[in-house]
């Protein structure tokens, strides 16, 4: 790990504390909505995650195609997806990023290269490693070249998919970057419990694909990270691993109370809190006194005041549309019976 | 027209394609410098070079993934997964992403990808290479599921395959390489979601698909020669959408009906084609409506215990004629 702090230009820390400011505030709003009923399924947060999320996208290039998890609401509000969009897709709306088909972990934006959440763990590793070949497919090597950024979480480290298209990548000279979200748990199980190799950016050493580990609290230093990755990935086609030590300030979900955390570790997350680090090291610089942080922070609160009230006033998608999105091409007999009809339509014409 | 082998048929459409279309490119195990387990990718190394053309190691997971992924990009891969067994190494990706990222994020995005995949039995594989389980694809909505029997279809599927911006499972069996059929030449499309009348008969019709039809048709000239049972044979050619109507239509007019498929006899096509037809053709239907499929064990290797786990066309016949005897089903 980096042992000097990276800096950045003032103005581009305020900006990266405005970001933060806002995912905090959704996440915290989303646990409430979450609460009240107003979102359903699985609800996953990138509370304690906020420097890392926003360092991994600032690297991005709008050229850039994004795979992520289904811990991805940060991402996508970073990524530039409306946090009213967000929300609505939390609460099945139709104004929702995915048309309310997708929910919490399945948000996508095709404008924005946001390629989406994915709800079964690494399922986008294969996929983005995929749209990266598309790229090598079709452009050549240089430093104005498309690339992807796969974010995955420590616990996909284990799975079949990650070694497999970290082997394809290799081979295929491929531009990505693996973008790992080391917040220590997978569920409930810590890293060290769950992988052989603990420190995840070496777990590309079969491949001789290289990693770094950088300090996922600080946005600055995951950025350059990633930024070195993706330069290296553009121009030689080289994959490689960003791993972003971070902490998860909730449990899994939003109704995990976590009782596996011990006190100590709850308490270390806590000092730890990336928000709380900036906006410290913003006043300690002199860039904003404490009323100008306050204000982003209330700023961002009003953001999320209107998200959810977008949320709440939009319409859910009709069910008339319930067959719409299926398939891109239609072809001859496609079944669209609702549950009851008959398969065959009317039939009623005896012998 | 020309006299061609399912295997010459298979690789003319995908050289068609290829050529037509560079965003149509291949991948799987062994199709380059191998040229293919089963050669119908034999010689395209050579013609189009290694990026369309592109080798993968055994990671079916790995590389089906990777196809999903190129196609979300707008390429149009084909994958050939080197038997259907295989598959089910792919099947997360399969399942959870290339059916599902059209629906689940909105339509924003699609998924023009052909995995390519022959099944099949009776070639002393043994149980893990000789399953027919397109019934898992088929199960799911999202995806597009084809098992054409004639060369003629199968040049025409695959080209529609390609041509189609859904992820279609093509799906293609060992015993079919070889045989031959009729193939109009130059570009044409089959349409996906139709069946055909293959034969027309007028006192019992029988439903297949893939091998099964082959048997289908020679069930069908046996029984008519011999025995004057004439069968009318349904070739469904899509599993996936399945054209219900052309099969109600066809038992409105005979009567009766059998359904033949290679695969294992509960949850299969047979019993979704049977709960059509009593649906569809109730008050038409003189006999039950009847399945012949495999024996429901783990294929075995050695012949004698192979082939009778494998329905024979005499098994079929056996089934046509009980349908036909009222004694065998009434009280």
């Amino acid at each position: 790990m980096a042992t000097t702090t990276p800096t950045a230009a003032p103005e581009t820390l305020v900006g990266f504390y405005r970001e933060m400011a806002l995912i905090r505030a959704f996440e915290l709003r989303a646990a409430e909505m979450y609460a009240k009923a107003r979102i359903g399924g699985y609800c996953h947060l990138n509370l304690g995650e906020e420097a890392t999320v926003v360092g991994l996208v600032a690297a991005l290039e709008p050229r850039d195609y994004l795979f992520t998890t289904y811990r991805e609401h940060g991402f996508a509000l970073a990524r530039g997806i409306g946090a009213g969009q967000v929300m609505a897709e939390l609460f099945g709306k139709a104004t929702g990023c995915s048309g309310g088909w997708g929910g919490s972990m399945h948000l996508f934006d095709a404008g924005l290269r946001f390629m989406g959440g994915y709800g079964i763990v690494g399922g986008q590793i294969p996929l983005a490693t995929g749209a990266a070949l598309a790229i090598a497919y079709r452009s050549e090597a240089g430093p104005a070249a498309e690339a992807v950024m796969c974010v995955l979480g420590d616990g996909a480290t284990n799975i079949g998919a990650f070694h497999e298209s970290l082997n394809l990548a290799a081979i295929w000279h491929l531009p990505v970057v693996y973008a790992i979200v080391n917040n220590r748990l997978g569920m409930g199980t810590p890293v060290q419990a769950a992988s052989g190799e603990p420190e995840l950016y070496k777990r590309g050493c079969s491949y001789r694909i290289e990693g770094v580990r950088v300090d996922g609290n600080d946005p600055v230093a995951v950025r350059e990270a990633a930024a070195a990755a993706l330069a290296a990935a553009r121009a030689e086609r080289r994959p490689s691993i960003v791993e972003a030590l971070c902490w998860r300030l909730r449990g899994h979900s939003v109704v995990d109370p976590a009782r596996y955390r011990t006190p100590e570790e709850v308490e270390e997350a806590k000092r730890a809190d990336p928000l709380l680090a900036l906006r410290s090291r913003l006043v300690e610089a002199g860039t904003l006194d404490e009323d100008a942080a306050s204000d982003i922070e209330a700023l961002a609160g009003q953001e999320v005041d209107q998200a959810v009230a977008f949320a709440e006033e939009s319409p859910f998608p009709d069910p008339k549309t319930l067959f719409d999105n299926v398939y891109a091409t239609a072809v001859a007999n496609m079944a669209q019976a609702r549950p009851g009809d008959p398969v065959l339509g009317p039939f009623t014409e005896g012998r | 027209m020309a006299e061609l082998t399912y295997r010459q048929a298979l690789h003319d459409a995908l050289r068609a394609e290829m050529l037509a279309d560079e965003s149509v490119f291949l991948m799987g195990e062994e199709i380059g410098l191998f040229e293919g387990s089963y050669k119908i990718t034999a010689g395209l190394l050579a013609e189009f070079g290694p990026r369309r053309v592109r080798d993968t190691p055994i990671s079916e997971e790995g590389f089906v993934g990777a196809a999903i992924g190129a196609a979300m990009l707008g390429l149009r891969p084909v994958v050939e997964v080197m038997t259907i067994n295989f598959s089910l190494l792919a099947i997360d990706q399969i399942v959870n992403h290339a059916a599902k990222v059209r629906s689940m994020f909105g339509g924003q995005v699609s998924v023009p990808l052909v995995i390519r995949t022959p099944g099949g039995g009776g070639q002393q594989l043994g149980a893990s290479h000789s399953q027919n389980i397109e019934v898992y694809y088929a199960h799911c909505p999202g995806l597009k599921v084809v098992a054409p029997a004639t060369p003629a279809d199968a040049k025409g599927l695959l080209s529609a395959a390609v041509h189609d911006d859904d992820p279609v499972m093509f799906v293609e069996n060992l015993a079919l390489y070889n045989t031959k059929g009729e193939v109009p030449e130059g570009p044409y499309t089959t349409e996906i979601g139709r069946a055909a009348v293959v034969k027309e008969g007028s006192d019992v019709t029988v439903v297949a698909y893939s091998r099964a039809t082959l048997a289908a048709l020679e069930v069908a000239r046996q029984l008519e020669q011999d025995e004057g049972i004439s069968v009318e044979v349904v070739d469904l050619r899509s599993l996936r959408p399945l054209d219900r109507e052309t099969v109600c239509a066809s038992v409105r007019k005979t009567t009766r009906a059998v359904v033949a498929e290679d695969d294992w006899l509960s949850y299969g096509v047979g019993a979704e084609v049977a709960a059509t037809v009593q649906e569809g053709a109730f008050d038409y239907l003189d006999a039950p409506v009847l399945r012949v499929a495999a024996a429901e064990v783990p294929l075995p290797y050695s012949k004698p215990l192979e082939t009778a786990a494998m329905p024979a066309t005499s098994d079929l016949a056996r089934a046509v004629r009980r349908t036909l005897d009222e004694s065998a089903y009434t009280k």
